[in-house]
């Protein structure tokens, strides 16, 4: 898949970073953010942006809070979890209010592209869908 | 710990014979003080009661020869009156008298006589012909003679069979008389041969001389009857009380009383055995319930307090198993907590180390260093560093997972099929090891509501160590499930190998976190205490047993509702009725 326009949220700067290059080598669109509100602002203001990776434990506003205002504001953006061991739970919880899918800290870098496609797979296919059932109900439409 | 066992069992045994004593001290002494005084009391009462009607039996019948005397003498001296002033002939006169007599009172008077100065009876009435005898020196005629009138001993005389005489002065025509009667013995000797109280208890009258006055069957010797009359302690009329013991031991009582008109003494004997015999027989009785009392208090004051040291030393047997339970999930608890903090903060740095590691592969493969003698070294370091990152990662992990609060999700669990599928998934391991699982489960265990997850962490635990240790060697792993004996409403699955087996000092240990035996890099020290922790949770048990080149045997015991149960049992009671 091309032209995915990733935004990763994470305290922690470096890993952050380092994470960000490897997915740029992997050509993908990459933007970072260090935490949950500006990770909306940038939301806010690239509109292209498919997916998100967000971190589950962020200080001030965190993953889950985070995860239940994108999917408020942006629904149809996919959220993949990304967690500690400790917070399991608290993905699989972000799972039931909407999340993609969660992968666990540290993770392989194939398969955080691989799951990152998934989702992008599946909203763009959703947003398919949306213009098909526009332009049927536009054809439809009678006079 | 055998010291303090040691200690333990002293610490019981002074604790018992405390309790012995304390027992022994609070019971017998009521109990000797109750017994005692009631005893005391009891017997002084008894025995003052004994002595009081024996006294008054004494008294009376003192009192009734009295009065026989008296009255008998008061007839003669009424004769004796009304022959000195009659003008009849004595011979007349004493039949007239005597007829009467015999009218009034019977048979008591055997004959009249009378007899002059000399002493020569000069007219007589009875049975016998003593006419004219001659009584001048016959012992009553001299004391007599002196005296208005006189009641003589009782003495054989002239007829040759004991009775005894009333004789009184007589003054007629101016010379002295005497008028005298002879006492049916028969009739006096009655009096006395009545009283009879118990077996031995009888009466007899002596003289002052201490003679016997009637014919009464004592027994005793002479010396011994002599010594009852002491005259001076006779005072008021009293009668007098004396316990003596005669010849041939036997101990009896002694009433005396004297007589008022006559130097005689009442004597009234009774054996003390028999005086008192109702008295022993409460004093035996007495002491039978005594003694039953004792048996009873000893009996109690030995077995009690061991049985009450048996259940404090088991309660204590339990407290401290219960301690050590408390204190090994405490320890568990802390070090999971602990374990939580380290990991998560373990975790981003390494989650990090890796990335960059990642990085310079990435790197690697993009610039022109394919030509770079230290390729392979660069990359092999980047690998090890990739797979070093992950083994922290598995660490924190299973230090997570064993500090968890996990809610998986509990279910009601047939723990066989869990305990299946675990044996299916390690079979492929265990034959690699040549390691064969062999199962025996019962199928009639009930469900038991468990984290079924859990169940299977646990026992692919076991199975991974049984496995490991024997994998040099092979073996066979044992896994039985049953409904368990020893404790109530749980179920026991027991995981036996024959490996290599734990000696004695890891034994202790093998629960404890971080402790393994597995060489350095291969084992957390962490499955074990993990597994404690559930079936800990679960409020089961794990218990182990291991012989070094035997094997080892794992027992765990996981509760089952009650519920089950009951629904089983009253569904066969159905059953049953149905039937």
């Amino acid at each position: 898949m091309k032209n995915i326009k990733l935004l990763l949220v994470d305290d922690e700067k470096p890993f952050l970073d380092t994470i960000t290059k490897r997915l740029e080598k992997r050509e993908l669109k990459v933007f970072a953010v260090y935490s949950g509100k500006d990770a909306l602002t940038e939301l806010e203001n690239n509109k292209t942006i498919e997916a998100v990776v967000l971190d589950v434990k962020m200080p001030g506003m965190d993953g889950i809070a985070t995860l239940v205002e994108i999917k408020k504001r942006f629904p149809l953006v996919e959220v993949i979890m990304l967690t500690g061991h400790a917070t399991v739970e608290t993905a699989i919880d972000g799972m039931k209010l909407g999340a993609f899918d969660y992968l666990m800290k540290p993770c392989d870098i194939d398969a955080l592209v691989s799951k990152v496609n998934e989702a992008v797979a599946k909203k763009r296919g959703h947003e398919e869908k949306i213009v098909e059932a526009r332009i049927k109900e536009i054809t439809e439409r009678r006079p | 710990m055998e010291a303090s066992a040691e200690d333990r069992d002293v610490f019981y045994h002074v604790l018992s014979r405390k309790i012995t004593a304390l027992i022994l001290v609070v019971s017998f002494f009521p109990l000797i003080l109750t017994t005692g005084i009631l005893f005391y009391r009891f017997n002084q009462t008894y025995t003052d009661k004994i002595q009081a009607h024996i006294s008054e039996l004494v008294q009376k019948h003192s009192q009734n020869i009295d009065s026989f005397l008296s009255e008998k003498l008061g007839n003669i001296r009424y004769m004796a009156q009304q022959f000195g002033s009659s003008q009849q002939a004595p011979k007349i006169f004493l039949q007239q008298h005597l007829a009467l007599l015999k009218n009034e009172y019977g048979d008591v008077f055997t004959d009249l006589g009378m007899v002059n100065e000399k002493g020569i009876q000069f007219a007589y009435e009875g049975p016998f012909k003593f006419e004219n005898a001659d009584y001048s020196s016959a012992d009553w005629y001299i004391k007599a003679i002196d005296k208005p009138f006189f009641i003589s001993d009782v003495f054989a005389g002239l007829r040759g069979h004991p009775h005894f005489i009333i004789a009184v002065k007589v003054k007629s025509n101016g010379s002295d008389y005497i008028l005298r009667s002879t006492i049916n013995f028969g009739a006096f000797n009655s009096l006395v041969e009545n009283i009879h109280l118990g077996k031995t208890g009888l009466a007899f009258l002596v003289n002052s001389k201490g003679e016997m006055q009637t014919q009464t069957k004592v027994g005793l010797k002479d010396s011994l009857i002599t010594s009852m009359v002491d005259r001076s302690s006779y005072k008021n009329n009293k009668t007098i009380f004396t316990k003596k013991q005669d010849t041939s031991g036997n101990k009896f009582l002694c009433v005396t009383s004297m007589l008022k008109n006559i130097d005689w003494i009442m004597v009234f004997r009774q054996d003390i055995k028999d005086a008192f015999h109702d008295l022993w027989k409460i004093q035996i009785l007495t002491l039978v319930i005594f003694i039953l009392c004792c048996v009873a208090i000893l009996a109690v004051a030995f077995f009690l307090p061991r049985n009450i040291v048996k259940l404090i030393s088991k309660s204590d047997k339990k407290t401290e198993v219960m301690n050590k339970q408390v204190v090994e999930s405490g320890k568990l608890a802390t070090i999971g907590e602990l374990a939580a903090g380290i990991a998560h903060e373990i975790n981003n740095p390494v989650a990090i180390m890796v990335e960059e590691a990642g990085w310079i592969e990435d790197l690697l493969e993009e610039e022109d260093l394919k030509e770079c003698e230290n390729l392979n070294e660069f990359t092999r370091a980047l690998r090890q560093i990739n797979t070093q990152g992950k083994r922290c990662k598995e660490i924190t992990h299973k230090l997570l997972s064993f500090a968890r609060k996990t809610d998986s999700t509990v279910n009601d669990v047939q723990i066989n099929d869990a305990i299946k599928e675990i044996v299916s998934l390690s079979a492929q391991m265990a034959k690699y090891n040549k390691v064969i699982i062999e199962t025996s489960l019962d199928e009639d265990i009930p469900y038991i509501r468990i984290s079924p997850s859990e169940l299977q962490q646990v026992i692919l635990n076991f199975f991974n160590n049984a496995i490991d240790a024997m994998e040099k060697t092979g073996g066979a792993i044992k896994v039985e499930t049953k409904v368990s004996k020893l404790e109530k409403n749980h179920v026991v699955i027991l995981i036996e190998d024959n490996g290599p087996g734990i000696p004695k000092d890891n034994l202790d240990r093998i629960f404890d976190p971080f402790f393994t035996t597995k060489a350095v890099g291969k084992g957390t020290g962490l499955g074990l205490s993990i597994c404690y922790g559930i079936i800990q949770k679960m409020g089961g048990k794990i218990d182990v047993h291991s012989q070094v080149g035997v094997g080892t045997k794992f027992r765990i015991w996981i509760p089952f509702q009650d519920v089950i149960i009951e629904n089983k049992e009253v569904k066969t009671e159905l059953e049953k009725q149905g039937e």
